[in-house]
């Protein structure tokens, strides 16, 4: 039933499925503390396995079927829907409570000055981000888990591609992911019956990949998790769950009451029919209809406490309703809360045992935030001018884009930068968001019948190219506690470091030349050339919104804050189930990697709680 | 011909805002509007970080407005000049777009409050032009008289010459109402877009257009 959020069907069947601090039972077999991709996976794997979860959200409860604004044109809402201080990504963007800056939870930086800056996303709603977030769904490949060994520079995980592999699939067979196999390097190909089909390119990424060709760039289907038609739901639940009826029955049900894409309505909008992945329209259903899920809102967690063993014991939380704090139990807490979110709790889980906070034995806690690089270039093409009249809405977001191409080049050291970026790039007459292009060629201010008609002209012939390139770990980018500043619980806040090095700066400028090119390659011209010089266009740290590493994972307790397992050196019962533990931030988004890991994370929980480990 | 202008403000926002800035608070912000420099929107406050998105929002919500009804069908009548009625399309002003100028300018955020100052000196200084050649205000003024006006404020500026204030007034106000136009759903379709209705399926660009540029090699998907 479209628009009818499954869980309410299911906190009806589970009356304990929301809880307030009150009414939430004494102990669980694992709390869960955040409510994006990362909880949200964690979250579903223990509980349809039978783990009891307690999961505590910091922001308030949030329901997809009557908040989204599916068909709203911009003249309802405020302003017309622009972008304010207040809604970075526009009026309808699904981002709620936060944005850049989160009223009452300041954050700081060290440095004063641009470029030196970390910019911090957040929002303060059940599921996060995962609300607003691009659903593009990109995979590390295998040289994306072992950087160190191809080019000497930052850091190894401990895991290859071939121990994510398996769980890349489960999960792009639970969300829903489009795309093609294309067999290109470092761009790994999914098994059958993984991927759904991708959606027709626009008239504009049509162009784009022709012209791309003459310069070397292929241009293939992205993938991103929206259901271009229905989840298979006869077969996928039994390939997910063997052997576990129950999870099988309640994933089917939900499976076929998420509706396949109606191609309409930007998916940073969210989504009420449940097209797209968002943590509260696929993780949480399922979750809360297996009857294992209790979920507090408003729950801030402030500490992971620990007991004389040296083991977690829970955390303590502020309810943010009454300012009170509450304590629950846990025989295992997993941190969820987003990597910067979850090193800050870390940090601040400070103790008799663990003075320099929870997991930080190796003094690494905070140490190697990375964001992705990026910067944009745009252009007018004449070829696009004046072109009939047709949908191109598609699929709420990206169709094609063109993944790093230049391995042989790099590693022949002919590039002054050591590491990739993919290219995503906005075309089409997509809903009008303000003003549109007009030349006013002669410098004459167009007005009148012959504005209108310039604008219809011009509509729609507008290209952007957005890089999205891999930043390396460097010692300059880190976070740790502002010895001066609180929230207004009293909790002290994050102080970002940032430096780009090199690399980044130069791939930047890369990006620039190249999409310049690319643009006259297309048969535009460009108003001016991009500047050569990197700094002037790369964005501020955190601008892109992939901020990962901060307890990065490793094979060795000295050099790394967890093991293979995401499970803190320190504490073997404390695992980190988001971004935090990555140990590179490939130019591929992360958010699926994040979900892979939390299901493998979640797996292992499973298997030593079952062997009597934890 | 003076445009019939829909209605900018209903009791019930009329009342909130009595209520909630008190009456002396707004008396004094039009009355420092009245004189060369209106006051900054700058203590008012915006919509906040968790307004409700599903809802039909109306300008005046939730900060008050600053045009005077004399600016506010200045405003309209210049919004028609730069979006007139065309066949089945209707005016800017019969869609409300100088209400959204007028929210735009009264709104609290950094971008908008750079736009209050030139917009109110604008249409002070075009009231007063048109006055001054033709003895009636702009709104009063014929169709031929505005366009006289509007032509020559819309002109390039001379070679080597920064635009006139007058030039970049009507620039700045014509990607205001461009931006209130063509975001409603009667501009949508002037402009051209046909989307944001549901499909069975997307099926792409047509084939004919496909192939008139080219491109048919590349449909592989």
């Amino acid at each position: 039933m479209a628009g009818i959020p499954v869980w309410y069907a299911a906190a009806k069947e589970h009356p304990m499925a929301y809880v307030t601090p009150s009414s939430a039972a004494e102990a669980y077999d694992v709390i869960v503390v955040g409510s994006g991709a990362a909880g949200g996976q964690a979250a579903y794997t223990l509980t349809m396995d039978g783990a009891r979860v307690l999961m505590l959200e910091a922001g308030r409860n949030y329901d997809p079927g009557s908040e989204t604004p599916m068909f709203q044109t911009p003249d309802t809402a405020p302003l017309r829907g622009v972008a304010t201080p207040d809604k970075y990504f526009g009026f309808f963007d699904a981002t709620a409570g936060g944005g850049w800056t989160v009223p009452g939870e300041p954050y700081t930086n060290a440095a004063a000055e641009e470029g030196r800056q970390f910019k911090w996303y957040r929002a303060r709603m059940l599921g996060g981000r995962t609300n607003h977030w691009g659903r593009i769904a990109l995979r590390n490949g295998p040289y994306d888990f072992k950087p160190r060994s191809r080019d000497g520079l930052g850091l190894d995980w401990p895991i290859s591609y071939e121990d994510v592999a398996p769980y890349y699939d489960k999960v792009e067979m639970l969300v829903g992911v489009y795309g093609t196999n294309d067999g290109l390097e470092n761009t790994p190909d999914s098994p059958e019956g993984c991927l759904l089909p991708p959606p027709k390119a626009r008239i504009g990424e049509l162009l784009a990949r022709q012209r791309g060709r003459t310069l070397g760039i292929p241009v293939i289907p992205v993938r991103r998790a929206v259901l271009t038609r229905p989840l298979d739901h006869k077969t996928l639940p039994a390939r997910l769950h063997p052997g576990n009826a129950k999870a099988q029955r309640i994933l089917a049900e939900d499976m076929q009451s998420r509706a396949a894409c109606f191609w309409a309505t930007s998916c940073g909008r969210g989504c009420s029919i449940r097209a797209n992945y968002q943590s509260t329209t696929v993780h949480l259903p399922p979750a809360l209809a297996s009857g294992n899920l209790d979920l507090v809102v408003n729950g801030m967690a402030r500490e992971v406490t620990v007991g004389p063993s040296g083991n977690a014991t829970g955390v303590t939380y502020i309810d943010k309703a009454t300012g009170r704090e509450h304590h629950a139990k846990a025989r295992v807490v997993v941190l969820a809360a987003s990597a910067c979110e979850t090193v800050r709790l870390m940090l601040n889980s400070r103790s008799s045992q663990f003075p320099n906070g929870l997991g930080n034995s190796s003094g690494l806690l905070g140490k190697y935030i990375m964001d992705t690089v990026g910067a944009s270039w745009g252009g007018q093409i004449p070829l696009l001018e004046n072109l009939p009249a047709h949908n191109e809405d598609g699929a709420g977001g990206l169709h094609v884009y063109a993944p790093w191409w230049l391995y042989k080049e790099q590693r022949a050291g002919k590039l002054g930068f050591a590491r990739g970026y993919h290219v995503e790039f906005g075309t089409g007459k997509g809903m009008p968001g303000g003003a549109p292009y007009l030349p006013d060629a002669d410098g004459r201010t167009s007005f009148g019948p012959r504005m209108k008609e310039e604008a219809r002209r011009y509509y729609g012939s507008q290209v952007t190219f957005t890089g999205r390139g891999e930043m390396i770990p460097n010692a300059d980018s880190f976070c740790d506690l502002d010895p001066a500043v609180v929230d207004k619980w009293g909790v002290p806040v994050l102080r970002f470091h940032w430096k780009w090095s090199e690399h980044e700066i130069r791939q930047v400028a890369h990006m620039q030349r190249t999409f310049a090119d690319w643009i006259e390659a297309m048969g535009g011209t460009n108003a001016r050339r991009p500047d050569p010089d990197g700094t002037k266009a790369i964005l501020n740290g955190g601008f892109v919104i992939h901020e990962v590493g901060g307890a990065v994972m490793g094979s060795d307790a000295a050099r790394s804050v967890t093991n293979s397992w995401a499970q803190t050196w320190d504490v073997k019962n404390v695992f980190i189930a988001d971004g935090a533990v990555f140990a590179s931030n490939a130019d591929k988004n992360p958010t699926l990697t994040i979900m892979a890991l939390a299901w493998r994370t979640a797996d292992r929980i499973l298997d030593e709680m079952r062997r009597g480990n934890l | 011909m003076t445009p019939e202008l829909p209605p900018r403000i209903d009791r019930r926002l009329a009342i909130k805002w009595m209520l909630a800035a008190g009456a002396g608070a707004l008396l004094a912000d039009r009355m420092a509007l009245g004189a060369a420099a209106p006051a900054p929107a700058a203590a008012r406050q915006g919509y906040g970080v968790d307004p409700d998105l599903v809802k039909a929002h109306k300008p005046g919500e939730y900060w008050p407005l600053t045009f005077t009804d004399a600016e506010r069908r200045e405003a309209a009548a210049l919004c028609d000049m730069i979006l007139p009625v065309e066949g089945d399309c209707p005016s800017a002003s019969a869609l409300g777009v100088q209400d959204f100028i007028d929210e735009w300018i009264s709104a609290p955020y950094p971008m908008t409050a750079a736009d209050r100052r030139p917009v109110i000196e604008g249409l002070a200084w075009l009231e007063a032009e048109s006055r001054r050649r033709f003895g009636s205000g702009f709104a009063d003024s014929s169709g031929a008289e505005r366009l006289a006006l509007c032509e020559e404020m819309a002109r390039a500026p001379a070679e080597g010459s920064e635009p006139s204030a007058a030039s970049s007034f009507l620039r700045r106000f014509r990607d205001l109402a461009c931006g209130g136009f063509y975001t409603t759903p009667a501009g949508m379709r002037d402009l051209g877009y046909v989307g944001n209705v549901p499909l069975a399926h997307f099926d792409g660009p047509p084939a004919e257009l496909v192939a008139k540029l080219g491109l048919a090699a590349e449909v592989r998907w």
